[in-house]
């Protein structure tokens, strides 16, 4: 059998490099329509991805940025008894049409949306650990029901899930075995290449051989508190282009480290060990 | 003949279910990587692994059951589809394809040596001499499942290479360990309750007080719920914890910086704790250990880092700290013991691999703290047994 067309439906973007792997996954979760779910470390594209999907295959995106205190129904719908309660002691409105105190979350607008779209569940981990799972249904199903108005919610075209996370929490099994899972690995320096390419096709090439080599050279230093990560290093370029930094310099010496480390620990660190004196690095050890 | 796949993922702890299986299958009856075995392993990884921590092992499984792809009968329809070179796409029926030989390993080493005997000149294309192109099962860019290949270059690169490469060694849960991955166990301590300002509405009684109130709106507010973990980590020090100096100050710097508990506080001994626990690596700064015990509340959870390997009398005796000057009047045990009755939730993490933890005193200790390895698995189990009520 030969792989049908619609299957290779997202192939990146301009702006954007995908790795096999995960154009695979993406295409294999549009397909069997199940949720994406996205993890990696931070900086290595992960919501951006929903947007260069969205971009991708000219859909509209929902975003629905998940924080500590979303509780899934906030998703679906909103009732603002608050309003109603207003409402109804000072009596400018008819109380009794339930229907304009319900407001639609994230998952609601996509499900209502009149073509089909991509919904971002950004770093569904902050939430409570329980959170994913109250969403199962509703993403099974693709609708759910507003006991208050007794009104059920229907998708008209069932929503490209993408669900990011940075696990921070362990997500329920339940949820996990209705996924499509990615884990998007950190990129190596080839494909790093292009990804720089792709953002500053005018850089020069002995300086991006250099960036490179320094970047890779701090990535493996494992005492890091917060290595740093591909959005780092396109600043870093941005920066190093801005300030007409030669290739040869770079060579040598890292300028604007602070771009690339945002951790004082990690500053001091890196000086220590690069200026290797016993002193600095007793007043490195000291902290601990 | 997948289901040894699926059997082989359970083998490796990798954990499937019936559920993800049947994800897959109908993603290959939607002819999904149908083509292209590298294609299934990035389809069966994103379908069948949940977690980064289980791509190693997957990668492990997916070698076990694909390896031998040249030679095992029972997957020649894979390896046939497998070998297909886009581009050289030969011009054959799959029942021609099928009627290609199949020959084991012996046997083609041993045609091999022959043809390689026999032939005289460069042969391309054909059926049975070493060259390019052609049928025969020896040379290179030509098509004979279960070849050799002599010279030229791999066209695919084969998801059993990938698998082999085993990128994701340190991405295993019960290997390593990085800031980051602590912190994520840490999380896990959490005692949930309501604490802090008011400033949740609590709806439900709003609309009591409101009805009561003859529908004069009145606003009821509760506390949100947060985490009330308190967390006491004594970290031992010196001699033979050098060795785990980088490990523990990532545990450290983890706890520490994961400003989710309540309180967080942080003493250093060495080897055994005694009379004193001292706030800082060099000893200096020290609190009476007594003094700790009475303003600390019991519902503290309590992390002891250390290797629990010293001399038995530095446990069990009078006067037995390494340190001259310390002059301890309880032994260390007594000490211990004490923690362990004040503090109702206690751990014993110990960075030395468990195959060690059959010294004298690192048993002793453990017949009074729950023991476990330095390792996220081991932190999670820790963190789960400082949760649990008893």
């Amino acid at each position: 059998m030969i792989k049908t067309p619609e299957f290779n439906k997202f192939a990146g973007t301009n702006k954007y490099i995908v790795s096999p792997a995960l154009q695979n996954a993406v295409n294999v979760a549009i397909a069997l329509g199940r949720p994406l779910l996205v993890k990696g470390e931070p900086g290595t594209g992960k919501t951006l991805l929903a947007h260069n999907i969205a971009l991708g295959l000219s859909k509209k995106l929902i975003v629905w940025n998940v924080k500590s205190t979303t509780k899934a129904r906030d998703g679906l719908y909103f009732y603002d008894t608050v309003q109603r309660l207003n409402d109804a002691r000072f009596g400018d409105r008819d109380i009794s049409d339930i229907q304009q105190y319900i407001k639609l979350g994230k998952l609601g607008e996509a499900f209502i949306a009149p073509e089909q779209g991509v919904l971002l569940i950004d770093e569904v981990d902050k939430a409570d650990i329980e959170f994913p799972n109250d969403l199962l249904n509703e993403l099974d199903d693709m609708s759910f029901y507003i006991p208050e108005t007794k009104k059920t919610i229907t998708a008209q075209h069932r929503p490209i899930v993408i669900v990011t996370s940075n696990s921070e929490k362990e997500l329920p099994d339940a949820f996990l075995r209705r996924c499509v899972f990615h884990y998007i690995e950190f990129p190596d320096s080839e494909m790093m290449e292009q990804i720089a390419r792709v953002h500053f096709p005018a850089v020069e090439k002995n300086l991006l051989k250099d960036v490179l080599k320094q970047f890779y050279f701090l990535r493996q230093i494992d005492e890091f508190r917060k290595k740093p990560s591909t959005s780092e290093l396109l600043d870093w370029v941005q920066a190093l282009i801005a300030g007409g930094v030669s290739p040869g310099k770079v060579e040598k010496e890292i300028p604007f480290l602070g771009v690339l480390l945002k951790k004082e620990a990690d500053v001091e660190y890196f000086q220590a060990r690069s200026s290797g004196t016993q002193g600095a690095r007793f007043k490195f050890y000291k902290q601990y | 003949m997948f289901t040894s796949f699926f059997y082989t993922l359970k083998k490796y702890k990798v954990p499937v279910s019936i559920t993800e299986w049947m994800a897959l299958i109908e993603a290959l009856n939607q002819g999904y990587a149908w083509s292209n075995l590298t294609d299934f392993y990035f389809l069966a990884r994103s379908l069948l692994v949940k977690s980064e921590t289980f791509y190693d092992q997957y990668d492990l499984a997916f070698q076990e059951v694909f390896k031998g792809i040249e030679t095992p009968p029972e997957i020649r329809d894979e390896v046939l589809e497998w070998l297909k070179n886009p581009l050289n796409q030969l011009p054959f029926s799959p029942e021609e394809l099928a009627k290609i030989k199949q020959l084991d390993i012996e046997e083609l080493l041993r045609l091999f040596e022959e043809r390689l005997r026999e032939q005289r000149e460069a042969h391309h294309g054909g059926s049975k001499w070493i060259g390019t192109g052609g049928t025969s099962p020896f040379g290179h860019s030509g098509y004979h499942p279960g070849g050799i290949r002599v010279g030229g270059e791999s066209r695919n690169r084969s998801a059993v290479k990938i698998a082999a490469e085993r990128r994701f060694k340190n991405y295993r849960s019960d290997l390593t360990l990085d800031v980051r991955q602590i912190k994520v166990a840490l999380k896990k301590l959490r005692h949930l309750s309501r604490i802090g300002p008011e400033d949740e509405l609590d709806l439900e009684n709003t609309v009591d007080k409101t009805s009561k109130n003859a529908g004069d709106l009145e606003l009821v507010w509760m506390r949100s719920r947060q985490n009330a973990a308190k967390l006491l980590l004594l970290m031992d020090v010196g001699g033979s914890m050098d060795l785990h100096i980088t490990l523990c100050s990532r545990l450290f710097s983890a706890a520490h910086s994961t400003n989710h508990f309540k309180d967080l506080q942080y003493y250093y001994f060495h080897n055994c704790i005694y009379d004193k626990l001292y706030k800082d690596v060099e000893r200096w700064d020290s609190i009476v250990t007594s003094s700790l015990l009475l303003t600390l509340p019991g519902d503290y959870k309590v992390i002891i880092v250390g290797d629990a390997s010293m001399a038995t009398s530095e446990l069990i005796a009078r006067y037995g700290s390494i340190h001259y000057h310390d002059q301890n009047e309880t032994p260390g045990i007594e000490w211990l013991k004490r923690l362990s009755d004040h503090f109702s939730h206690c751990v014993w993490i110990n960075p030395d691999n468990p195959s060690y933890w059959n010294h004298l005193t690192v048993a002793t200790i453990k017949h009074l703290f729950p023991m476990y390895p330095l390792t996220v698995e081991g932190i999670e189990q820790a963190v789960q047994k400082l949760v649990v009520k008893h």
